[in-house]
């Protein structure tokens, strides 16, 4: 993080005025990062696509290492396979083990698709992955030849760990497979969804809603089945579910896209603005909806390309809400919060917060967009001067300043628990990772049904550390 | 039958099947989903307990957030290791060089922790950037006081085993720099255990009970200082072979220090590594000590495993762990709970490992070197297994097809070496094999795609899908 020098990577939006006292001054070393690296996001995205094995040409660490920090979190089998780079492939090129490799996914999990992610080392020595990927594909000098098996649809990502975040990979992979695989024709009348990293229930959750709306929709990608399946009594070795590859191609003709967040680092592409460019498909994109404003706006989106009015059921979950945030907003009433994890998700949650009347007094995310202050200036204007943002953060910093300010809760993943423990105050857990708890593939964070798990989950963290700290032990509020 | 790809097919085997040996320690094959991680792993979990040094790790950010306070490995003082360093390499380091980012960030970071050394991980580019990490090591060094020392252990240099050897080099310029004076001649260093769980404490008062002192331990709950003065104890005990044995052969050779193979894992193997010691020191009195200890601590967990057996008596178990010193304790534990070994492997065993384990194991049992999800699943239904041991990466493939699991790995929390290990070991496998949620898996429910009740006797292994 070297050569930074002002707490937000976008114009600062802090009221230096009202800055709390002892802000972090950036470290040249990161500690504790707040972020994964870009092969994890990527592996993410091609588990959301149907038979596709998610690959990563390099060493046989990353694979295994992305593995177990997946299958901790969503407590699923999480197969990743890896070209195995060794010494000699590093100085003579890897082409070979990739070309092995697919091979051996192809005859192992006969897969439709396999998505290539590169990773730092062979970004590094320069790896050429899209004509290797021509080259094995090949009908008379590929793999087919020498293994009688047609290869699968390959896909590249280029994920080089030192270019962004996780949430940057994760964007990279779906707009590198939306790049190969979409088609345009005519306009259909299927709207295609490309939300940016979000639990299972939220897939789930999107996919109702949408067809609350008789709007015929498409999730890309969509792993809400495969990583988070039921019990079988044989193994799959690639678990069914998610977007199909005629799906995919059949993006690039819908009616419109909706990027739900999508910040990312410069230089990193959105699938939709690839439908756009390349399709003309009308792209519009939002803010990840959570809470009642940002709901509100996906909601009426859905209504205008629908042309339908939301479902009573719909609307009868938001009126829910608002009678939930009425009941029990004086427990949440001027309290402070540090908030953090990737952008889109702080975003959104941030957006949440002010509107229940919580200050998120640190917003904090690893990510890099340069855009997140803006965003937040822009969707939450009240918190103009009330709170400090840092992007490109890492644990020492947001620990710091969580030190300074005193939050009475932190919301975020689980790797922010060594900081709740030591002030002791509690911390609401969402977004990715969630090492510590079951059920971080059940966390809700959209639409009205997200926010009204999220206010009760914050509200009644806050009751119940008042009520274990007051003298008297009471059972009735 | 298994999906075995041909150029695995000589990795798995079943005992007394007379086969060839395995043909294990190799490079994982490309795309067969290896359980195994890379060099910069296999030195990163065997330093990682020092707890009074930092661990920076020079490279992009992953290979720094994937371990991060990922290990159990507790310590009685100070924490540094819990914390994740990195240099977080960006693109302009990666075209103009991170020498000066690795020089800044070691100067940053023991200037904040005060730390008592400095290990410094290379991951995969490191190498490839050129960057010249020993040179910059030995200038902070020399500029802060402090061991700064360089691990050169870029994940593309092989398996787990690679960065052990890296790992134990890195150890050996530590070694042999401590003032040994007043060290007694009953004294030992522990070696290849990680203080899981505070395992290394529940050893060493046996130790202490039977009147051995520890110098260092490498490296649970470890200390520079004290791994400084390891050349002065008498013996070195090594569990966890694969990965510190490099370190006692490096002693033996260098300060003639002997060594014995240990594992704490199983009343069994737990008793021969306490009468192995005493026997080592020729102490009439440390021997009939040691007697005392081991009837005492016996005849306090024999209940609970007895217990735990008549429940388990006749069940089948899988074992896939790290290292397969651990797997032929596991094997001797099981037995003990009355239960039958049907499938055994390791990510690293070497070829008289797997022997041992072929001779040990019933006739017909499975063993398998660098397996994989395809694999491990196929085993886990076609031997009708009741309860996988694994780390992490088993778990779901076991939960996933209705079998109980036993965590074995380096996050657990619940200790399992030692006497008492063996208690808590009985205790976490009836919990979980003798769950009431099993009986809504499909697996149980005898419905359609159930495996078969019994199964087909000694089936082929392998079908192999590739010529």
């Amino acid at each position: 993080m070297s050569g930074a020098t002002s707490i937000t990577g976008a114009a600062s939006i802090t009221d230096g005025s009202r800055a709390p006292k002892g802000t972090p001054v950036r470290s040249v070393s990161t500690t504790n990062a707040c972020r994964m690296c870009m092969p994890l996001g990527a592996c993410l995205a091609f588990t959301g696509f149907e038979g596709t094995v998610p690959f990563l040409h390099g060493s046989q660490g990353c694979a295994t290492y992305i593995r177990r920090y997946l299958i901790s979190h969503f407590q699923e089998p999480m197969d990743i396979a890896s070209s195995s780079v060794g010494e000699a492939a590093t100085v003579f090129g890897g082409e070979a083990n990739l070309r092995e490799g697919i091979a051996n996914i192809s005859r192992v999990y006969e897969p439709q698709m396999v998505g290539v992610a590169t990773t730092c080392l062979t970004e590094t020595i320069g790896e050429d992955v899209g004509p290797m990927l021509l080259r094995i594909a090949h009908p008379t000098e590929g793999i087919e030849a020498e293994t009688g098996i047609a290869p699968p649809t390959l896909v590249h990502a280029p994920t080089p760990s030192y270019a962004g975040t996780h949430a940057d990979g994760y964007q990279a992979a779906v707009a590198s497979t939306v790049a190969r695989l979409a088609e345009g024709g005519e306009p259909s009348e299927a709207v295609t969804l490309l939300p940016s990293i979000v639990s299972t229930a939220d897939l789930r959750y999107l996919r109702e809603i949408a067809a609350g709306f008789s709007l015929p929709v498409t999730v890309l990608p969509d792993y809400s089945d495969r990583l988070d399946g039921v019990a079988v009594a044989r193994y799959e070795r690639l678990p069914s579910g998610g977007a199909t590859l005629a799906d995919v191609a059949a993006a690039g003709h819908a009616k419109a896209s909706v990027t739900l967040g999508g910040l990312v680092s410069p230089g990193v592409k959105l699938a939709g603005e690839i439908l756009e460019k390349k399709f003309s498909v009308p792209a519009h994109r939002l803010p990840l909806p959570i809470g009642i404003r940002l709901t509100d706006a996906f909601i009426e989106t859905l209504a205008k390309l629908s042309g339908r009015e939301a479902p009573e059921w719909l609307t009868k979950e938001r009126g829910r809400l608002v009678d939930a945030y009425i009941d029990g907003h004086k427990h949440v009433t001027e309290r402070t919060a540090v908030v953090f994890g990737d952008e889109d998700l702080v975003l959104g949650l941030c957006v949440w917060l002010a509107e229940i009347g919580i200050t998120p007094a640190v917003c904090a995310t690893g990510g890099r967009s340069g855009k997140f202050a803006g965003e937040i200036e822009r969707l939450a204007p009240e918190l103009i001067g009330k709170i400090t943002m840092l992007d490109d953060s890492d644990f020492q910093m947001i620990g710091e300043l969580a030190e300074t300010i005193k939050p009475d809760i932190l919301i975020g993943h689980s790797k922010g628990y060594p900081i709740a423990r030591k002030l002791g105050v509690p911390l609401v857990r969402v977004g990715l990772p969630i090492h510590d708890r079951v059920g971080a593939q059940r966390t809700r964070h959209l639409g009205y049904r997200g926010a009204h798990d999220l206010f009760d989950r914050v509200t009644n963290a806050l009751i119940e550390q008042r009520q274990d700290q007051s003298p008297v032990g009471y059972a009735y509020m | 039958m298994s999906k075995v790809l041909a150029s695995r097919a000589r990795q798995v085997t079943r005992a007394g099947s007379g086969g060839a040996d395995l043909d294990c320690e190799k490079q994982s094959v490309s795309g067969s989903v290896s359980q195994r991680a890379c060099t910069f792993c296999g030195s990163r979990v065997v330093l990682y307990p020092i707890a009074d040094a930092i661990h920076l790790v020079h490279g992009p950010i992953g290979c720094a957030v994937y371990t991060w306070d990922i290990r159990g490995a507790l310590s009685s003082g100070p924490e540094l290791h819990r914390l994740s360093f990195s240099t977080d390499l960006r693109e302009r380091h990666v075209v103009f060089g991170g020498e000066k980012q690795l020089e800044e960030s070691l100067l940053e970071l023991i200037e904040r922790h005060k730390p008592r050394a400095a290990f410094v991980y290379a991951t995969c580019i490191i190498g490839v950037i050129g960057d010249d990490v020993e040179a910059i090591c030995r200038s902070v060094a020399e500029r802060t006081g402090i061991a700064v020392i360089p691990v050169q252990s870029e994940g593309f240099q092989g398996s787990k085993k690679h960065g052990y050897d890296a790992a134990c080099k890195a150890l050996m310029t530590l070694i042999g720099t401590g003032d040994t004076e007043g060290i007694t001649p009953h004294s030992v260093n522990l070696l290849g255990d990680f203080n899981l769980a505070g395992e290394i404490w529940i050893i060493q008062e046996y130790l202490r009970r039977m009147g051995v002192e520890v110098v260092a331990s490498l490296t649970g709950d470890g200390r520079v200082d004290l791994i400084r003065k390891a050349h002065g104890a008498a013996l070195n005990l090594v569990q966890c072979s694969g990965s510190t044995t490099a370190v006692a052969k490096q002693m033996q050779a260098k300060y003639g220090t002997p060594f014995q193979k240990v594992s704490y894992f199983g009343i069994e193997d737990m008793a021969a590594a306490l009468y192995g010691i005493a026997e080592h020191f020729k102490d009439p009195v440390m021997l009939q000590k040691t007697r005392e200890l081991v009837s005492e601590e016996i005849a306090a967990v024999l209940p609970v495993v007895q217990e735990c057996r008549a429940a388990l008596e006749g069940k089948r178990a899988a074992i896939y762990v790290g290292g397969a010193f651990k797997a032929i304790s596991l094997v001797k534990a099981l037995r003990l709970l009355g239960m039958k070994t049907v499938m055994v492997g390791s990510q690293t065993g070497n070829p008289e490992d797997y022997k041992y384990l072929a001779d040990l194991c019933d006739p017909g049992t499975v063993i398998v070197d660098d397996s994989n999800p395809a694999e491990l699943s196929t085993f886990l239904s076609e031997e009708r297994v009741d309860l996988f041991i694994g780390g992490v990466k088993e778990r779901p493939l076991a939960f996933k097809l209705g079998v109980a699991f036993c965590d074995h790995n380096h996050e657990r929390k619940i200790p399992l070496e030692g006497f008492v290990g063996m208690a808590n070991f009985a205790l976490e496998v009836r919990g979980s094999v003798c769950s009431p949620v099993w009986q809504f898996a499909p697996r149980h429910q005898g419905g359609a795609d159930a495996p078969a009740a019994e199964p087909v006797r000694a089936p082929a292994l392998v079908e192999e899908v590739a010529s």
